[in-house]
């Protein structure tokens, strides 16, 4: 059994890093009925027994004494990371894990990947050795921040190529926050930039996540819940944005919108946390769904949001949950893959569904799903037993699509309405160790990242033939 | 004469512990003794405690399938597998056949000859080795090959037949054809015989024929183990001399065609009849004796360069199988696998074409020259097979 470390970045990324961990405690809780410290469990905790010598670490199988996460967490401001520290999660942290500062980044990208990455590489180098040592067999390493800041944007990607220096044979799967266009942070659209050419170059998966999705996934459910008809009262534990069952008592602002991210986290990792038939560990992530290296934006989708609370209504077909995965209201970007073209598409099933169910939906929708010429049964398909909380059966599908391109073509759009007129951008040149080659390179690198998927885009409309086989001589 | 089970990866441990069972069950229900001696003392050894246990190696790069195996096998109460059989690592091979060949199968060959040589050792007469993998994923593929040419290397004198998985042709991986072509074109050269069974096949067996209307991985593979076991377990052969016999393969399948062929190249889609160059019939149960097996002898199945009377073997057995009062199975080197077998490498070659994930193989170690090799020789199998006439 493998594990995982989550580095934590910002303001963000810790906030969705504290739902990702008070939910991955309530997922446990409700699977682990006998309090043994399991291989499930240990995937993203330690368990630590204060008496012990030796830093106390404890073995998988025995009793759970104090379980500490698999964490690195990282601010250049405290507010965050104390507030995780005061609430009922501090428990789950060592000191040693976190590192803050006190003036942040002034969302601005350069502070945090020059300024602040410099001064505390070592430190950051240090922390992550220290998580991976904790790990027998360490596999992945989820890395959670924001796009358009400072800390998260900038610090966030000095790390991910810190990570891919010192630990170039562990998979680094990032789940980056895009700004929506109507972010109020001005500089958003260059962090952004700037931070995409490092998610390029130094990540194998990147699962980029809208803020906007987020909102009308959370007003969906809010609708739902609302609407006092018989038959769709909502069961409040299961929706993708409760927190409820976890350690946190309440619910604070963004708490419904990270809840979301932090369940994407839970999903794709369910498979090799737990058992199932067919079994989809995250190294197959990588492996099946980039077809070539720089092509690794994976647009997730996650059913369902919600289940009915009347017992008397059947449960949501399970068809109707493989459909929705494809529509829009349940991705975590707003793109349009059906009208774009599939590379390749991973469809992750927890619960109680078996195979002949998959076939049947695959082989129903994949009519209306063009995938390209040379992946055309480009499925990877896993099978888990254990349904989230709340659920009977979940599917988390991850689209690796060419839809990602207008996203990109509208983030580059705001780059360079900025950049032509050259605004804020002394606030980033006078930092040491920023030139102005940073932002063409940047912008360069986005530019021919948008060209490959409109170089395949391209094929979409013309009937490509097989290519001619080999002929043998007889 | 005793076999040793290899099952690699997922697949092959899941569909390994379903055969098993079947074996044992089958062998074990039945009330002619020594059709259950020559069972038992082919699949299995006696602790002892007198406790049935598989003559088996389990290997798998994660170990949660391994233990969910041995854990299962352990609860039937019948049967279980050797506490110390099993070899596993921490992290899976990613479904890149690479990975399994090149880097796992090489760095773990001591340990995993090791389990071969003990299990080996428990037999007083070793008649060869069952690998047991799919072909779509990296360990049972990529690590089965790497094992099937160790054995080879080891045991030259022992059979090596591999039972292979084919996936669904709609996709379990999406590198699945890559993996399959990588396999194939290494195992041509490695196997003995190559026993195969596609998912999209059996499904429809359990669908069409057994009516079950949510189908799981688990009623696949007790298909698959039923069919297995139907092949593996004792037979009485025209050479056994009424007494069963002691292979349980034991047909030459290394057919060459005739030279100087005169122009026959045949297309795959020119209506032609599934031709045959060998086939087994085994039947087991009632009226063995008195089945009327005269159509499997009929030339026009045949290709034209072997008389039907070598070309059909057919073995029998009076002990009914697995609870079926009559049941017959037919193992066939013919054309049937052509469509399939064409279908995986025009796949595998549109993505070849386009290089997409190249990146990931070469990355362990498998150059595109290696690519080429492989699809090289499936041609010419195809081609081989398509010209038969």
């Amino acid at each position: 059994m493998t594990q995982s470390v989550v580095v934590q970045v910002g303001q963000c990324g810790n906030q969705v890093g504290c739902r990702f961990w008070d939910l991955a405690l309530r997922e446990h809780a409700h699977v682990n009925k006998r309090g043994l410290y399991d291989e499930a469990l240990s995937s993203f905790f330690r368990n630590v027994d204060p008496r012990k010598s030796g830093g106390g670490a404890c073995y998988v199988g025995g009793r759970i004494q104090h379980l500490k996460a698999r964490a690195v967490l990282i601010d250049m401001e405290e507010g965050v990371v104390h507030g995780i520290l005061q609430g009922p999660l501090r428990e789950v942290f060592d000191s040693a894990q976190l590192l803050t500062d006190v003036s942040g980044s002034g969302n601005n990208w350069a502070v945090g990947n020059l300024t602040y990455g410099s001064a505390y590489r070592d430190s950051i180098v240090n922390k992550l050795r220290k998580a991976a040592e904790h790990c027998d067999c360490l596999q992945c390493f989820f890395l959670i921040h924001s796009m358009g800041g400072g800390t998260g944007s900038g610090l966030g990607t000095r790390v991910l190529s810190l990570l891919e220096e010192e630990f170039p044979d562990v998979c680094r799967i990032v789940t980056a926050m895009y700004p929506s266009a109507e972010d109020d942070v001005i500089t958003s659209p260059y962090n952004s930039v700037l931070a995409m050419r490092e998610l390029t170059e130094h990540a194998d998966c990147v699962l980029p996540v809208e803020n906007q999705s987020l909102v009308d996934i959370v007003n969906k459910i809010s609708l739902m819940s609302h609407n006092a008809k018989p038959g769709c009262v909502l069961k409040k534990e299961s929706t993708v944005t409760s927190g409820q069952g976890g350690v946190s008592p309440t619910e604070r602002p963004f708490d419904a919108m990270n809840n979301i991210v932090a369940n994407l986290l839970l999903n794709i990792t369910s498979s090799s946390r737990f058992e199932g038939s067919l079994n989809m560990d995250l190294n197959e992530i990588a492996m099946n769904l980039v077809p070539f290296p720089r092509l690794h934006y994976l647009v997730p989708s996650l059913t369902p949001l919600y289940t009915l609370a009347d017992v008397n209504i059947p449960t949501r077909r399970l068809d109707q949950m493989f459909s929705d995965a494809f529509s829009k209201e349940h991705q975590l970007i707003r793109a349009d893959p059906k009208h774009s073209l599939y590379l390749a598409c991973a469809l992750m099933v927890r619960g109680n569904v078996q195979v002949s169910d998959l076939r049947r939906n695959i082989e129903r929708l994949r009519p209306s799903l063009p995938f390209v010429s040379w992946n055309q049964e480009g499925w990877k398909t896993g099978l888990c037993s254990v349904p989230p909380v709340g659920h009977t059966h979940s599917l988390l599908a991850l689209a690796n699509n060419t839809c990602v391109k207008p996203t990109f073509m509208e983030l580059r759009e705001r780059f360079t309405k900025l950049y032509k007129k050259k605004a804020h951008l002394h606030h980033y040149l006078h930092i040491d160790g920023m030139e102005q080659s940073a932002f063409s390179e940047s912008l360069s690198s986005l530019s021919a990242l948008i060209e490959e998927y409109h170089h395949l885009d391209a094929t979409k409309a013309r009937l490509i033939p097989d290519a001619p086989r080999l002929s043998i001589a007889r | 004469m005793s076999v040793v089970t290899v099952q690699l990866g997922q697949c092959g441990n899941q569909v390994g512990q379903e055969l098993f069972d079947v074996i044992c069950s089958d062998a074990r229900d039945v009330h002619r003794k020594t059709y259950s001696t020559v069972s038992c003392e082919r699949f299995f050894r006696e602790t002892t405690q007198g406790d049935l246990e598989a003559r088996a190696v389990l290997i798998d790069m994660e170990p949660k399938v391994i233990n969910h195996s041995m854990s299962k096998a352990a609860k039937s109460g019948r049967w279980r597998y050797g506490e110390t059989s099993h070899f596993s690592q921490k992290q899976g091979s990613g479904n890149n056949w690479a990975n399994g060949y090149c880097v796992h199968g090489p760095r773990h060959r001591d340990a995993v000859e090791e389990l071969m040589r003990r299990e080996v050792e428990h037999c007083d007469m070793l008649a060869g080795f069952i690998p047991i993998m799919s072909v779509a994923g990296g360990t049972g593929s990529g690590v089965g090959t790497f094992v099937t040419q160790c054995l080879r290397d080891i045991y030259p004198s022992s059979f090596v037949l591999n039972h292979l998985t084919w996936p669904y042709g709609t996709g379990e991986v999406i590198v699945q054809n890559y993996n399959s072509v990588l396999t194939l074109a290494h195992l041509y050269q490695l196997s003995d015989a190559i026993l195969v069974h596609e998912n999209d096949i059996v499904h429809k067996i359990c669908s069409q024929l057994l009516k079950i209307k949510q189908i799981s991985f688990s009623d696949i593979n007790r298909v698959i183990a039923h069919q297995l076991g139907g092949v593996l377990q004792p037979t009485l052969t025209p050479a056994s001399c009424g007494a069963y016999s002691r292979h349980p393969v034991g047909i030459d399948w290394q057919v060459c065609p005739p030279p100087a062929s005169a122009g026959r190249s045949r297309s795959l889609s020119a209506g032609s009849f599934n031709t045959s160059l060998a086939n087994l019939l085994i039947l087991r149960g009632k009226d063995v004796y008195s089945a009327e097996t005269g159509g499997f002898e009929d030339s026009a199945i045949y290709t034209s360069w072997l008389p039907p009377d070598e070309a059909l073997s057919l073995w029998k057995s009076p002990v009914p199988f697995n609870k079926y009062e009559k049941s017959a199975t037919l193992v066939s080197n013919s054309q049937a696998l052509l469509r399939p077998l064409d279908d995986m490498v025009r796949k595998a070659w549109n993505m070849f074409a386009s290089r997409a994930y190249i990146h990931q193989y070469v990355k362990f170690g498998i150059s595109e020259e290696d690519f080429l090799d492989s699809f090289t020789s499936l041609e010419q199998v195809i081609s081989s097979y398509s010209e038969l006439q």
